[in-house]
């Protein structure tokens, strides 16, 4: 019996009867104009190409590119493959073994998450550097010539860091996914005769695929779209170009081409993961925990904890000892009272940001499992790719619709009669809250809709069956088993936000200045020690929403799963 | 089957009623207040006695004189900072209705850039021409250099004396092979530099000395220019090209680096200098406002405080720099119109990069 067919044993159904009804007239088209609202922006980047911009292109295509897209597709490999061994991984052992220190690791394995990479990235050059103080103290033992070392700002250095900074994504997609089929799963693997590997390979690994799947998307999406990272290491991918052609070569039209690219590669490896994964459906078993935690023992238990600490070590310990030197030597000049206006800021966008975007994937997620149509369907792919859009260039494309929908609502306005032209959007909180939901809803949707694959439809069969009407079914059945999906997407929206710098920067009214562009401040100059404190502070607020949310997801999750009230 | 999900059903469903909001859902209220607020503050509106500003140059360095001229003069300024590539985007896709009546970048181009996109208004004023040199300012008078920023060579005192040193254009010579450090051609000033280098040279010449940089590099370049110092402190390399005040940070830090900065081609065109600088918007609601603000900053202590605090030298020749500044001599300075920064700044990025400057 193979992997996959285990995964049907436990989960051959029907796809889900279209369960209409109440809200429909209502959900439907609200779900199509948030869609048409976010993919907007991305139709007017797209839309660059009705300027061909052929020198620009001949120029990229004779000189730089080829390397470009060389050191892209080693970055999207090298860190797709970096987040899924480690995040998988971790998630694995936290998940469903025991081993010193589990407990702690469980959710402190997501602290690296709020660090920005490209404050990591900036931390991990300044050791590991030629004149960093590693290879300055191995100069001292062994003298200038005496000693290996591998090159830092190279294609391993950067891959590196951002799969520490990345992998939090699919750990923590793929923890949820363990938590709430794995012991089942495995239960059932044992049965039917598998060890641990087999049962973990053939069994569990492949009804958690959706969710790994989604973990290292994101993550991917992200490395693509980065800029910071890469810039601090000069490490040139196809977002250099695109800034190249934009803030080098002064054209915008280009740079937002090359950016459709992305767009495409993205959307292309999603479109081939969804059809080698084919027709299979994978839904979980209901929770329970009878099953126990692989004990570890010997030193395998050492080995798991080693592990996990030396990761943690590497992804926040060492970044976070550097940021505090830092800070401890500028804290004097720099804290001011604007810290608290400063923090809030950043934390009521997170805040209220999260509850926007995690409703609007919400929605998008229920309408693609109930409403799957011709319309639909497309329309919900296309609003969760712009994350993979270098920030700066959707931050763009978002102001120029916003100020497109200003011009029109002006011009409504003064054709009924309106004295002075009329500024809706332009300059207020609510583009920028807007902002976020367009870059930040592929973030929320990947684990709602994760979140709702492994719900089984006989679940709300039988809940119809009961008398349950359609509002009841979502509030007594689905947002409960989808807690733990809308915890982690409200999690990395929040914290997503805070660290978010170009539409902040862009979009931001007057004096709604954040933790993000106050380093953006000090860094735009070269001054990293001074950004110190801004990016500590930054971290510690985004740990507020990690504790808080990790351990709520946890609790609710153990308590579902083994009937205990919370 | 179905009774025993039924059961978890109830098990689910019993839990919930139990706990009706989860921590998250519970939390709903409190948001929509806090997001019901947010709606309710006033969107920016322009009042008389404010000026608004777009700012490249970053808040330390611009909100000290903004508070200093607020005090003086009654005028609020209220400013955003961003990069020079968005904020000048925003400025076009406001057009008429931007609330913006200054903007400011740090680099030539971006302003001849905002100037050719018809962004910024032409300012007559005696006082601006008389204050700013002819080669810092457009010659249309759509933007003003308030300070300048020398990029120059920098040197090991340890491994290199200055009377090896002569002009930018010796860096290319093959004494220097695996001895020079460079920044990326991505960034503006090196992009600057070789526009500058392109007026003078012409492309050919050109070429051939961005050539030799990259065969004389002793490794890949770096993302910025404290790094390739603490490269050259550390023994990685010798030489390279950087901005001033980088170099005056770094001094202040650790004063005994032993590191010295070098005035090259002062036999023939002088040192390479860019700007930071400011135009008045065409469509600014306040400009005669706008218009004082410039004039008060290319003159007095507030050109020599705009200048000092980034440890750059004033573009108003009448004023001393910091002593800090002064203490690394004087230098002649390129005095090409800096305008060809911006003009020949696309020409310069693809012959670096043909030239496999990365």
């Amino acid at each position: 019996m193979t992997g996959g067919d285990l995964a049907h044993a436990q989960t051959a159904y029907v796809r889900p009867a279209p369960e209409r009804g109440g809200g429909r007239r209502l959900i439907y088209p609200g779900a199509l104009v948030l869609a048409a609202l976010v993919i907007a922006p991305l139709l007017l980047i797209i839309a660059s190409w009705l300027d061909p911009q052929t020198e620009v292109w001949r120029h990229l295509t004779e000189t730089v590119l080829g390397r470009l897209v060389l050191n892209t597709l080693t970055l999207a490999v090298g860190v797709s493959s970096g987040v899924l061994v480690i995040g998988v991984g971790l998630a694995w052992l936290v998940s469903m073994c025991e081993f010193p220190g589990r407990r702690f690791f469980e959710w402190a394995l997501m602290l690296p998450l709020a660090i920005p990479a490209y404050v990591s990235a900036f931390v991990m050059l300044g050791l590991f550097d030629f004149s960093g103080p590693v290879q300055t103290l191995l100069r001292e033992f062994f003298g200038p010539h005496g000693y290996w070392f591998p090159e830092v700002r190279s294609g391993g250095g950067v891959i590196a860091v951002m799969v520490l900074a990345l992998y939090p994504y699919v750990y923590m997609l793929a923890r949820a996914a363990f938590l709430t089929q794995g012991r089942t799963t495995m239960e059932a693997a044992r049965v039917l005769g598998l060890g641990p590997w087999g049962g973990f390979l053939r069994a569990v690994l492949p009804m958690a695929r959706p969710a790994i799947v989604v973990g290292v998307s994101l993550a991917l999406m992200e490395a693509l779209a980065d800029f910071g990272a890469v810039a601090v290491f000069n490490y040139d991918t196809f977002t250099t170009a695109i800034y190249k052609s934009w803030f080098g070569l002064f054209s915008l039209q280009a740079a937002s081409q090359l950016s459709t690219l992305l767009l495409l590669f993205v959307a292309l490896v999603l479109l081939g993961e969804r059809r080698l994964r084919g027709r299979a459906h994978y839904h979980a078993a209901l929770p329970n925990t009878r099953a126990q935690r692989y004990v570890l023992t010997g030193g395998r238990r050492w080995l798991a904890a080693g592990f996990s600490g030396v990761i943690f070590a590497i992804a926040f310990v060492i970044p976070m000892m550097q940021l505090l030197t830092w800070t401890w030597g500028v804290i004097g000049t720099e804290l001011s009272a604007r810290y608290l206006g400063l923090l809030l800021h950043t934390l009521a966008l997170g805040g209220v940001a999260a509850v926007i975007t995690v409703a609007g994937a919400l929605l998008l997620a229920y309408i693609s499992r109930f409403h799957r149509d011709r319309l639909s369907r497309p329309l919900v792919s296309m609003a969760t790719l712009g994350y993979a859009l270098p920030g700066t260039v959707l931050a763009v494309g978002i102001m120029l619709t916003f100020t497109g929908v200003d011009r029109l609502l002006s011009t409504l306005w003064q054709a009924m009669g309106g004295a002075t032209p009329l500024r809706v959007f332009s300059g207020t909180v609510v583009v920028l809250l807007l902002a976020y939901l367009v870059r930040f809803l592929a973030v929320a949707f990947g684990p709602i809709e994760s979140g709702f694959a492994r719900i089984r439809p006989s679940l709300s069969e039988a809940a119809r069956g009961l008398g349950a009407t359609p509002p009841e079914l979502m509030r007594r059945v689905y947002l409960p088993l989808l807690r733990p999906g809308l915890l982690t997407a409200a999690l990395l929206v929040v914290v997503e936000v805070m660290k978010e710098m170009p539409a902040t920067l862009l979009l931001r009214p007057f004096g709604w200045d954040t933790l993000a562009v106050r380093i953006f401040e000090m860094t735009s100059e070269g001054e990293w020690e001074r950004a110190a404190l801004p990016a500590i502070t930054l971290v510690l607020a985004g740990l507020l929403p990690v504790i808080f949310l990790v351990r709520r997801s946890a609790g609710a999750v153990f308590s579902s799963a083994t009937g205990e009230s919370d | 089957m179905s009774r025993e999900l039924a059961g978890s059903l109830d098990a689910c469903a019993g839990r919930h009623q139990a706990r009706p909001r989860g921590p998250f859902f519970g939390t709903g209220r409190g948001v929509a207040s806090v997001l019901a607020l947010m709606l309710v503050l006033p969107a920016v509106s322009a009042r008389a006695d404010e000026l608004i500003v777009y700012s490249e140059r970053n808040e330390s360095l611009i909100k000290p004189l903004f508070d200093a001229y607020t005090k003086e003069t009654g005028v609020d300024i209220r400013f955003i900072t961003d990069q020079a590539g968005p904020l000048l985007e925003r400025l076009k896709a406001e057009g008429e209705s931007t609330p913006a009546d200054l903007l400011i970048t740090v680099d030539a181009g971006n302003l001849w850039l905002a100037a050719q996109e018809g962004v910024l208004a032409p300012v007559e004023s005696e006082t601006l021409t008389a204050n700013i040199p002819a080669h810092l300012r457009d010659p249309g008078n759509r933007w003003f250099g308030l300070s300048v920023r020398a990029r120059t060579i920098v040197y090991s005192t340890e491994r290199v004396s200055p009377g090896d040193l002569t002009t930018y254009e010796d860096l290319a010579a093959p004494k220097w092979k695996h001895r020079l450090c460079l920044r990326t051609s991505k960034k503006v000033y090196n992009q600057s530099l070789v526009a500058m280098m392109l007026e003078r040279l012409g492309p050919e010449e050109t070429a051939r000395v961005v050539r030799g940089w990259v065969n004389n590099l002793a490794t890949e370049p770096f993302a910025n220019d404290t790094k390739l110092m603490e490269a050259i402190a550390a023994g990685q390399c010798d030489v390279g090209i950087v901005n001033t005040y980088y170099f005056g940070r770094l001094q202040r830090e650790k004063p005994n680096v032993k590191l010295a900065l070098f005035w090259p081609n002062q036999d023939s065109n002088g040192v390479h200098v860019n700007i930071s600088g400011a135009g008045v918007t065409r469509y600014a609601k306040h400009r005669a406002e706008a218009v004082k603000l410039l004039e008060w900053l290319s003159a007095g202590e507030a050109q020599g405080a705009f200048a000092d605090m980034n440890l750059e030298y004033p573009a108003n020749p009448q004023v001393q720099p910091d002593p800090a500044v002064a203490a690394w001599g004087s230098f002649k300075p390129d005095t090409i119109n800096v305008t060809v920064a911006g003009s020949r700044q696309a020409e310069a990025v693809m012959l670096m990069d043909r030239a496999g400057y990365r």
